[in-house]
């Protein structure tokens, strides 16, 4: 089976202030999987993540050289970030709920993009909530402050917030470190329906989760890529001894 | 060895504290003197009516008047133009050369005495531009003044807006300005309120500046547009303690109240809010 | 270019504009300054208006020598810096060190609170109270003195010195004092060998900037001080400071005249003044940072 390709990176290099953070990076993610990006702290899986939808701009001191193609145009081209970024949605490791109410939360994305209509906004509101798994939880308290939620529910939120601009592929960065084994659990559930809509990248620390929900898997160290393959190939036989010993806990 | 330490600790904690002492007692001291020697003189006519008899008589109405327009002309010209830089200071600008001429440039402003502000306001607005000595001049040169109280706050209240509320906004494709508008001014509100009320408090105070930019020793009416002079409460209380002979105390002190209580219910009313929106705050 | 890359663009430029005009402002100062003060110096050397012995703007011939003002403004802020600095130092210790936490709220708002007390008001309330008591007291001809000015102004400059140093004290870091702690040092021991010591070019730039706050006073002064342009001998004669002469006389000048630009040539003197204090007070803040 041939699969559509969604993101394709070349040769990806990055510099913060001269400190290369990523080398040579050549990676093809396809529609609708998820990949897992695994590795040890400052392995560059984060700043890749934030090359997909230019969150690096942010930074004065960030360089770049190589391509990074979506959906085959060139991202870092003269293109409008702001469409990119709606297309490509981002979920932190903290959940980062603004201090609104559960409605506005959501609502705020759509908003900027235009979007006006209450009922149009109630209804964006309703179906992320319920794509997300929070709408039973919070149906009765929309216009309640959306701080008062528990972390779980809080990180649940800002995924039906991703949503609500309507993206293409998700990005999400250690997503549940914060977060207890159930609210996990229910995240990874939305993950895996996810796929029959949105290509998925999924930055994590938590190797048994790339394991669970992953279709493929990569390994980043010092900010390269050692290994990209399937998620069972890549935990029950590497190909790089170095792959090896970070899941097997030898180092990381 | 260890008892003579301790002895030597508690006399300078008593020394310290005298020093505290000091300093406080005096703005007890001069509000408590204001109200009791003031307190008589307010009286409906005197908020409302015109000074008399060479002001040793009357009100101070056209005083009271004229500070307000000062202040809302003041804030008219001062509030966007701060709250812009403020936000030029930490939205947008980079760490360079020219960010850091500006800091310094604001730290200076702040420090340049009043009276040369009223020079300048002098030079430029009255007779360059040819505004006069009016509404206008004494309210740009009093904007400039409170320009640098304006940009701290806002700067410091900006500060203090996580900047991943910022990095929420951006995420979902917001621009830039929507997201300083939609994302970081909500919540820096309160901050800026506050600055914005040290700075009424400022305007309405200083005496220097309007000197020879607006203040007017006296006028029977009230102003009727920007390009008129203007008489304004603390000249006006300058006038009657050292320019005009036998005013009464009272009406002397009762100035000085309603200036007092003018001026420091601004503050109060700031330090409230900041106090509140420490506690509010949750992230 | 879309429309709202073409707004984005706007506001952005705008914003810039916004960002500069602090630094345009200083520049237009001094450029209206010295337009308006350099043409004084057609007619006096600058010696003689730095120097010069007398200030007779009036007379025929005028003389405009600011010495006596210089000595005037330096008697008063040496005065209210003597005063101001040793209270104000041991206050902002006293808040940032042992005052428990809501006795520190009650007093720095309390601090604020004299910070925003208008300097008409401070001065009005000099020559009611004070002025007559230094006069009595002393057995002077009169209380109108650079002392009583200094006193006044001191109370002025304390909220600036007081707040500023305690910023100064709290930006030490907590691993000194604990350091100090451990070995056995006093609570008064670790503040008077580490804490002063770690805070002081915050410090200094507490003080510096108290003293840029009393030169650059104008109202308080004026009300105060008696204003005799008289070349000062001691803390307790009449003396005119800068600020009160330009305040004092503008008012009466012709514009244009030499009188009008020497008011402006003083006004230079005050920028220039005031600026060098400020950026010295700047550099020890930022070199406490490093």
């Amino acid at each position: 089976m041939v699969e559509r390709i969604k993101i394709k990176t070349a040769d990806l290099n990055v510099w913060f202030n001269v400190i290369p953070s990523l080398k040579n990076i050549d990676i093809e993610i396809h529609e609708r999987e998820i990949l897992g990006i695994i590795g040890p702290a400052n392995s560059g899986k984060s700043t890749f993540l934030r090359c997909l939808n230019r969150f690096n701009d942010l930074y004065q001191s960030f360089k770049m050289q190589g391509k990074i193609f979506i959906d085959e145009m060139d991202i870092y081209a003269n293109i409008d970030v702001w469409g990119l970024r709606k297309k490509v949605g981002m979920v932190f490791a903290l959940p980062v709920v603004l201090p609104l109410s559960i409605f506005e939360n959501i609502a705020y994305g759509p908003r900027r993009h235009g979007i006006k209509n209450k009922n149009r906004l109630a209804d964006i509101v309703e179906n992320t909530l319920k794509a997300a798994y929070l709408w039973d939880e919070v149906k009765d308290r929309l216009d309640s402050s959306a701080m008062k939620l528990s972390g779980g529910q809080q990180q649940r939120l800002c995924l039906a917030r991703t949503l609500a601009v309507e993206p293409d592929i998700i990005l999400y960065d250690e997503p549940c470190s914060g977060l207890d084994p159930i609210s996990t659990a229910k995240i990874e559930e939305a993950m895996v329906r996810f796929k029959e809509k949105y290509t998925q990248v999924l930055v994590t620390n938590n190797t048994k989760q790339a394991a669970r929900v992953s279709d493929r898997t990569a390994f980043f160290l010092m900010g390269e890529l050692i290994e990209l393959d399937r998620t069972e190939k890549i935990f029950t036989n590497p190909i790089d001894q170095r792959t090896d010993d970070y899941i097997s806990g030898r180092f990381g | 060895m260890r008892h003579n330490a301790y002895q030597t600790q508690k006399i300078a904690f008593v020394l310290l504290f005298i020093a505290t002492v000091l300093v406080v007692l005096p703005v007890i001291f001069i509000v408590f003197i204001i109200v009791q020697k003031g307190w008589h003189a307010i009286t409906w006519e005197f908020l409302t009516a015109i000074p008399k008899n060479g002001m040793r008589e009357g009100g101070i109405f056209p005083a009271i008047v004229g500070t307000v327009y000062l202040v809302v002309g003041t804030l008219i010209f001062a509030l966007p133009l701060g709250v812009l830089s403020a936000i030029y200071l930490t939205e947008y600008s980079k760490d360079n050369l020219l960010t850091r001429l500006i800091k310094l440039a604001i730290i200076n402003l702040a420090g340049v005495p009043s009276v040369v502000y009223g020079l300048f306001g002098l030079g430029i607005f009255v007779i360059f531009l040819k505004f006069g000595s009016s509404i206008l001049a004494g309210s740009l040169t009093l904007a400039i003044m409170v320009l640098p109280i304006i940009i701290t706050t806002t700067k410091e209240a900006l500060d203090s807006v996580p900047q991943s509320f910022r990095e929420v906004s951006l995420s979902l494709g917001a621009s830039k300005w929507q997201t300083i508008q939609y994302s970081v001014l909500p919540h820096a509100l309160p901050g800026i309120l506050t600055g914005v009320i040290l700075a009424i408090s400022r305007a309405a105070g200083e005496t220097a500046p309007i000197l020879f930019t607006v203040a007017a020793f006296y006028l029977p009416h009230l102003p009727q547009s920007i390009f008129d002079q203007a008489m304004a409460l603390p000249y006006h209380l300058y006038v009657i303690s050292t320019q005009v002979p036998n005013v009464s105390v009272e009406i002397r002190y009762g100035t000085a109240l309603v200036l007092l209580v003018m001026v420091l219910s601004a503050n109060f009313v700031a330090i409230v809010i900041r106090s509140k929106f420490r506690k509010m705050k949750k992230w | 270019m879309n429309l709202k890359t073409f707004k984005e663009f706007l506001i952005e430029k705008l914003i810039f504009l916004s960002g500069v005009t602090s630094i345009m402002l200083v520049i237009l100062i001094f450029i209206f300054l010295t337009k308006e003060g350099l043409s004084l110096f057609k007619a006096v050397s600058l010696k003689d208006f730095l120097l010069g012995h007398y200030w007779y703007p009036i007379s025929e011939p005028s003389q405009f020598g600011i010495l006596p003002l210089i000595l005037g403004s330096l008697f008063v802020t040496m005065g209210a810096t003597i005063i101001s600095v040793p209270i104000g130092v041991a206050s902002a210790v006293y808040i940032a060190e042992i005052a428990p936490p809501r006795m520190k709220e009650v007093l720095k708002s309390g601090i604020e609170i004299l910070a925003a007390i208008p300097s008409v008001v401070i001065g009005f309330i000099g020559m009611t109270t004070l002025v007559p008591f230094v006069k009595n007291a002393l057995n002077l001809p009169t209380g109108l003195t650079a002392f009583s000015g200094s006193v006044m102004l001191a109370f002025m400059a304390m909220p600036t010195v007081v707040s500023i140093a305690e910023d100064a004290l709290n930006a030490v870091p907590k691993k000194y004092k604990e350091a100090a702690f451990a070995l056995g040092a006093t609570h008064w021991q670790t503040i008077w060998r580490v804490v002063l010591r770690a805070a002081s070019s915050g410090i200094v730039a507490a003080i510096m900037l108290g003293i840029g706050r009393v030169i650059g006073e104008t109202m308080a002064v004026m009300m105060i001080t008696g204003n005799a342009a008289r070349i000062p001998t001691s803390l307790f004669q009449p003396v005119r400071t800068l600020t009160a002469t330009i305040a004092a006389e503008m008012g009466e000048t012709v514009q244009g005249s030499d009188h009008y630009h020497a008011l402006f040539a003083i006004g230079i003197v005050l920028f220039v003044i005031t600026f060098i204090i400020n950026l010295i007070a700047d550099f020890a803040v930022h070199r406490k940072l490093k």
